[in-house]
């Protein structure tokens, strides 16, 4: 599964144009899995599954279960299609230095949407 | 309407204003188009007129409305007063207020009917309340008494990230899945051009300082109807919040819009059109019923 999001991204060309000078390590918690995605240039290096025991990271997005449920359905519900929505709802916490996401929010938001598709669960 | 073979002008009309508000000189950009009964038509927060270029455009509106926007000081083609880089932008209540009710002076419009979104679905509210006999109808679109900050606003005016890419990446979720992308990045367009603090500013006057809660019992609808369209996908004023204003105003008629979120007249016009015709077209007899 882990390839296919690494497909997804790197196959995207508009997609890495838009994420060219991210360089980040970013943890997602799903609220039963974390993922440790590494970036350099727009381009994921690696996709880690945990669990870690010290995981080192940039930014974190934390989802609780149920946000990261509705949120990676194929179809979200009003109020759960988006990372804002989740986070107005606090079923999203971001954590860490922020600079990278908030600065490349297109970028983030594609990433996570195509993550989303590759690991509903 | 003029046009050669390939090329064909709209029927609308834009102009600059000169005037004065808040006893500071201003250079505002209206656009308007139509002609009956006056229309003013507001603005989201960190954006301009062109949100409404589809209205403008509707011939069956036009029929019977005259359809007027105006850019607020510091958006779109209106210019911040002079000395604006000595200072910070907030927009509030009564700057706003002001600057509505000095617009449509200036305009001589004559009890027009005023319709905000967002910001302006929120200002609509406090025209309702404070100057409800000014205006033949209101009608705020995804209006809300309050809205709390769910993100670090200071995120949208520092000078290590891009102004217009971390606005229009902090809205872009609140357009509903289904519009169609064309009108989806028309709308974050606008919001990529926006000035640098503008979005920030507005937001002083949409989680701060035009806070309507526990005043809402106080507007009187039969001064003046008003009208509540939200779209089921705006998470930042949810159709709940939306119904929770109705619920408080006796009289207030609320419409939630399927598949449509924040920016109703920009993000899907042709959908939108569709919910507000009705309603215009229940303002336009209910004027000829009291007439």
């Amino acid at each position: 599964m882990a390839e296919s999001v690494l497909e997804r991204v790197n196959g995207n060309e508009r997609l890495l144009r838009r994420g060219q000078l991210v360089n980040a390590r970013l943890l997602i918690d799903t609220g039963e899995v974390s993922w440790l995605v590494a970036i350099v240039a727009g381009r994921l290096a690696s996709v880690t599954r945990g669990p870690f025991v010290m995981p080192s990271w940039d930014f974190a997005l934390r989802f609780s279960g149920e946000g990261w449920q509705r949120y990676a359905s194929p179809d979200p519900l009003p109020g759960f299609n988006d990372l804002f929505a989740l986070m107005k709802k606090r079923l999203l916490r971001v954590e860490g230095n922020l600079h990278p996401f908030m600065s490349n929010l297109f970028y983030f938001k594609a990433v996570l949407a195509e993550f989303s598709q590759a690991h509903p669960q | 309407m003029s046009a050669t073979l390939n090329a064909t002008f709209e029927p609308v009309v834009g102009r600059y204003l000169r005037m004065k508000l808040q006893g500071r000189s201003h250079r505002i950009y209206v656009e308007e188009a139509g002609q009956g009964i006056p229309l003013l038509c507001l603005h989201t927060a960190g954006a301009d007129t062109r949100q409404y270029r589809a209205l403008l455009n509707d011939a069956r509106i036009l029929q019977h409305f005259r359809v007027v926007a105006f850019d607020l000081p510091w958006h779109g083609k209106s210019s911040p007063p002079e000395g604006w880089q000595d200072r910070d932008y907030a927009l509030t209540s009564r700057a706003y207020l002001d600057t509505i009710l000095a617009v449509a002076d200036a305009l001589a419009l004559e009890k027009p009917v005023a319709m905000g979104c967002s910001i302006g679905g929120r200002i609509a509210l406090h025209l309702a309340l404070h100057h409800a006999e000014r205006f033949r109808a209101i009608i705020g679109l995804e209006a809300g008494a309050h809205v709390d900050p769910y993100y670090d606003l200071g995120w949208l005016h520092r000078p290590d990230v891009h102004g217009g890419e971390v606005c229009a990446g902090v809205v872009s979720g609140l357009i509903a899945p289904g519009s169609p992308d064309a009108d989806r990045w028309e709308t974050l367009w606008h919001y990529m051009q926006g000035g640098p603090g503008v979005f920030k500013g507005d937001l002083h006057f949409y989680t701060a300082d035009g806070d309507m809660r526990g005043q809402l019992g106080a507007i009187d609808t039969r001064k003046c109807p008003l009208y509540l369209l939200t779209g089921e996908f705006d998470y930042s004023c949810t159709p709940e919040d939306t119904l929770e204003v109705a619920r408080r105003i006796p009289g207030a008629e609320a419409i939630i819009m399927k598949d449509i979120g924040h920016f109703p007249m920009s993000e899907h016009p042709q959908r939108f059109l569709d919910y507000l015709r009705p309603v215009l077209e229940k303002i336009r007899l209910e004027k000829i019923r009291g007439a």
